[in-house]
């Protein structure tokens, strides 16, 4: 019955002109533009719904199409659709971005407007960048969201906000622009933006080669993946609660879509030329970076740290591919859908500790390890929370975190044994990191002052926490239906890179 | 020369700019100092009244008149209506600026008026002759509108210096045409291609005359190395003239070159070679866009800032029309005109922020911007994006167009090249919308602006981003301009 309507237009356009709508309404009536920005986005939330329910998870076809001219002269069409990978990361955007509204309803006391009115754009966006169809609709998508995240980091970050906000801009437009270039030499190819056309597209070894150079370039460091990390810590430390739950959830996931959605199918022979690049890439991620996070001092720099091995799962998983289908038939399946369930979960979870993180910040103005101890004397609704995400975090079976995790040491395991070997040492160095930082800043007898006058959370945090929890636990617990929902899209992706295009 | 009076119809814009620039001159003498908003408002009406007259005389066909030596085609069409429109926000922006510091003289328009009267020659011009008429019409307004502020030191530097480059800059131009002349034996624009086949391309004398063409006109664009003059008087002439000089003589430069290089001197192009002007476009362009880009992020007024930036975008220019296809001059042409838009939004914002005794110069004038007033720091915010091509402002397409033309002819590492000085150029703009947003206002004082500039400078801002939401239809007119 949704088939007809144009779910994606309005679950992007929602949000972007709510958006536009709140910054109008201007700070006057704080009270009431928090409320009019929460009210839409649950309200996108509800309308992105028929994307889940009405979705029909046996075929690898785009779904809810709609396509019209934009730039006729260049073949630049707006052409929306969605298969079995962009759909879930629709939905999480949509979820997620209600929290982060609540999360930062009484906290934001600057200019609170702009600031729920660049979550609300910055969403449209997003939404935007996981339906577009066309490669230049997706691009100005893509690159769209550097505005908002600009603003929203360099507003109401931290001390240093400057130097990472700019840091975070040239670092992903330099990864972007060469993209663009790679774009134009393909349309110059195919005649046309569409991605799906570029798919199909005859490309030869070296021209495969140049071009997944290119959207390496871009997507690596949106990922972001080692060794073109380094923004993400000062980014992430200096940005506001929000701003790094959005950064964690969702735009880090732009990057591993990325390389489903063009990387993979449109170069598959460079990717399997170069897949021992992006597996090595990501196992020192998974590795190297665990032990950079087990020294961080500061709560958010850790996460940030965790959050760069977790997705340096995802790629390994998505790589692997071209190892495990020459042994094995069906696990090469296995590590995409790890891949991709990883990216679901550690959107939550990350969106979680970031949270919990705020929490704290929230009262203490400190994100030093050091300056907690014995939180849970004066916080044990929160220390309960806390203990979960990190358990979450650290891949405990039960939670989100251990299924993506299971599936790509599984499809590893196919590939090579070693890759598994080190893959799974993030079992251990993850647990390591994250609960260390629980004991020091949770446990313990109460560390000073200024912990013993901790106020334990309200119902606005215990909604967004109790929310996410429950989120955790549904996916960890039963995951069935997210694989099966992607199932489709991903056998027919892999059967595409298996044809060489050569 | 039979005189029929129909070639009086094509050429009915120029007549009229002349005719409004004579009244303007006569009426303003009669009038005293309190009442010179009449001469504001004759030639702003008088403006919008050319815009009307140049699309009624506006046809598809192409009519070339006067033996030869004017042309009125599409692209001509669109251009003038172009510069009328942007001379039209120029004087806007420029009132206020100019009444608070008692410059607000009648020749400010009679000479701004003349200048727009070359320019629109320059567009119309088909042959070398009338083309060197429109441009020391177009340059000669502009060296006196430079000093236009007789008590300013800077602004008397400047103007000499202008002067001095601009006639050593005419020199050359008219050197390397009287080659072209003596090989060829034409100055027809039209006449010109087929002569030069029949000379033969590796004609030396012919090759040579080239060089000092491009010369003369990387001089009038300000492309590196020829841009020595544009920071210099982009500073020292007052804001108002700057922001003129910066906005609608780009569009007159791009017909400057379109006129000669394509209309003209098109078997030479030398595709994919380095004896022709593709290969001396692509030298301009590349370092144009090197130099502006490096040397903007070392500046600390805006004025030079944005002169710098002027040069980096006059390479984007170029690499549109080095492409040397039809692709190529549309994306020129719309890079051109959405330039112009930009330039003169953004020393709109420069001009708003002043006031009498003081000058928004350097850009620590713009810190917390959005505290004092958030709107125009929203419109500033556009405008910076757009000059710094991030979508979805129409900045952006604006490059992707020219990129997309100079990969069609297998220039990729031209495209590479553009983009990543891009990069580099990304960080001056964003540096002002830091400025802005994330720096405590050092100057709590209000804006103050008339009703007229703010209607107009909001919608000269929120034009980047409907252009950028909706740029087929600009695209589509220059694609006919064209003639593509």
């Amino acid at each position: 019955m949704f088939a007809d309507w144009p779910i994606l237009s309005l679950t992007i356009w929602l949000p972007i002109i709510g958006g536009f709508m709140v910054i109008a309404s201007g700070d006057r009536e704080a009270n009431a533009t928090r409320w009019t920005a929460l009210i839409i986005s649950v309200l996108t939330f509800l309308v992105s719904l028929p994307l889940w329910f009405g979705f029909d998870s046996s075929t690898a076809q785009m779904q809810f199409v709609e396509r019209m001219d934009w730039i006729p002269l260049f073949n630049i069409e707006y052409y929306l659709g969605v298969d079995g990978i962009s759909m879930p990361l629709i939905i999480l955007t949509t979820f997620i971005t209600p929290l982060v509204v609540i999360a930062g309803w009484e906290v934001i006391k600057y200019k609170p407007a702009l600031y729920m009115a660049a979550f609300l754009i910055m969403e449209g966006v997003m939404v935007g960048v996981f339906a577009a169809l066309d490669a230049m609709l997706f691009y100005v998508f893509w690159e769209a969201m550097l505005i908002p995240m600009f603003i929203i980091i360099g507003v109401w970050g931290g001390p240093n906000r400057v130097y990472a906000t700019i840091k975070f801009f040239l670092y992903t437009f330099l990864g972007s622009v060469f993209m663009l270039v790679a774009l134009i030499y393909m349309y110059y190819q195919s005649g046309n933006f569409e991605i799906l056309g570029f798919h199909d597209l005859k490309l030869g070894h070296t021209e495969q080669i140049l071009i997944f150079i290119a959207f390496l370039l871009a997507f690596a460091v949106k990922v972001p993946m080692w060794p073109v990390h380094t923004w993400l810590p000062d980014a992430h430390v200096e940005a506001p609660t929000g701003g790094s739950v959005i950064l964690a959830a969702i735009m880090l996931k732009i990057g591993g879509y990325g390389f489903l959605r063009f990387s993979l199918p449109i170069t598959p022979d460079a990717s399997h030329t170069l897949d021992w690049l992006i597996i090595g890439m990501s196992l020192i991620a998974v590795v190297y970076i665990g032990f950079v996070a087990l020294i961080q001092q500061d709560m958010k720099k850790l996460i940030a740290y965790s959050s760069i091995a977790h997705m340096g799962f995802v790629t390994l998983g998505f790589y692997i591919v071209f190892i495990v289908g020459q042994s094995a038939g069906s696990g090469a399946a296995l590590g995409v859908e790890g891949g991709m369930v990883q990216m679901v979960s550690h959107g939550f979870i990350s969106a979680a500790m970031f949270l919990c993180v705020g929490v704290l910040y929230d009262r203490m103005h400190s994100r030093q390890i050091n300056d907690y101890g014995g939180v849970v004397n004066t916080m044990p609704v929160f220390a309960a929370f806390m203990v979960f995400f990190a358990m979450a975090n650290a891949g405990l079976p039960g939670t989100s975190g251990f299924v993506g995790e299971f599936m790509v040491i599984l499809a590893s395991f196919r590939a090579d044994f070693w890759y598994a070997v080190l893959a799974s040492t993030t079992l251990i160095i993850g647990a390591a990191y994250t609960l260390w930082m629980v004991k020091r800043v949770v446990f313990g007898d109460v560390a000073n002052d200024n912990v013993a006058a901790l106020q334990d959370i309200n119902g606005r945090e215990y909604i967004v926490l109790g929310t996410l929890a429950a989120a955790v636990l549904v996916l960890g617990l039963w995951p069935a239906p997210l694989v099966e929902v992607m199932d489709a899209s991903v056998n027919n992706l892999l059967q595409h890179i298996s044809v060489s295009k050569l | 020369m039979q005189f029929d009076s129909n070639q009086l119809i094509p050429v009915l814009p120029e007549i009229y700019i002349l005719s409004l620039a004579c009244l303007v001159l006569v009426i303003d003498l009669f009038i005293k100092q309190e009442n010179r908003i009449v001469t504001y408002g004759i030639t702003q009406i008088g403006l919008l009244l050319a815009v009307a007259i140049t699309v009624a005389v506006g046809q598809p066909q192409t009519q070339i008149i006067f033996d030869g030596s004017y042309i009125r085609d599409p692209m001509s069409d669109v251009l003038k209506v172009g510069i009328f429109v942007v001379s039209f926000l120029a004087f806007l922006y420029a009132k206020d600026y100019l009444r608070d510091r008692d410059l607000f003289k009648g020749e400010f328009y009679t000479l701004g008026l003349f200048a727009v009267l070359g320019m629109i020659i320059m567009v119309s011009a088909n042959s070398f002759l009338t083309i060197y008429l429109g441009l020391e019409l177009l340059a000669l307004s502009m060296y006196a509108l430079v000093a236009f502020n007789r008590d300013s030191q800077d602004g008397a530097e400047a103007a000499m210096k202008y002067f001095v480059l601009g006639a050593l800059a005419s020199g050359i131009l008219l050197y390397g045409i009287s080659m072209v002349y003596g090989m060829t034996g034409t100055i027809r624009f039209d006449e010109l291609g087929g002569a030069i086949q029949k000379v033969g391309l590796d004609n030396v004398v012919l090759v040579f005359g080239l060089v000092f063409i491009v010369i003369g006109l990387s001089f009038k664009l300000g492309a590196v190395p020829f841009h020595m003059w544009v920071p210099d008087v982009y500073h020292g002439a007052p804001t108002a003239v700057t922001l003129f000089l910066g906005s609608a003589p780009k569009i007159a430069a791009f017909a400057l070159a379109m006129r000669m290089l394509v209309d003209g001197m098109e078997p030479l192009v030398g595709q994919g070679g380095w004896q022709g002007w593709q290969g001396m476009l692509i030298v301009l362009a590349v370092l144009s866009m090197a130099i502006g880009n490096l040397i903007a992020i070392a500046q600390t007024n805006i004025k030079r800032m944005l002169a710098y930036s002027t040069i980096s975008h006059v390479g984007f220019i170029l690499l549109g029309i080095l492409a040397g296809t039809k692709e190529g001059y549309t994306a020129a042409m719309f890079y051109t005109l959405v330039y112009a838009l930009m330039s003169a939004g953004g020393f709109g914002i420069v001009i708003a922020l002043s006031r009498r005794g003081f000058e928004a110069e350097n850009l620590d004038d713009y810190k917390g911007l959005n505290q004092r007033n958030p709107w125009f720091a929203g419109m500033m915010l556009l405008l910076m994006f757009s000059m710094a091509g991030v979508p979805p402002t129409v900045g952006f397409f604006a490059k992707l167009f020219v990129l997309d033309a100079v990969v069609s002819v297998d220039l990729t590492w031209v495209a590479l090249v553009g983009v990543f000085f891009s990069i580099i150029g990304a960080f001056y703009y964003i540096r002002i919308i830091k400025l802005m947003y994330f720096d405590k206002p050092s100057d709590e004082s209000p804006l103050s602006m008339g009703v007229d500039t703010q209607v107009v400078l909001s919608l000269n801002g929120l034009s980047m981003l409907y252009l950028g939401l909706f740029p087929a239809g600009l695209l589509s007119i220059c694609h006919t301009a064209i003639g593509g």
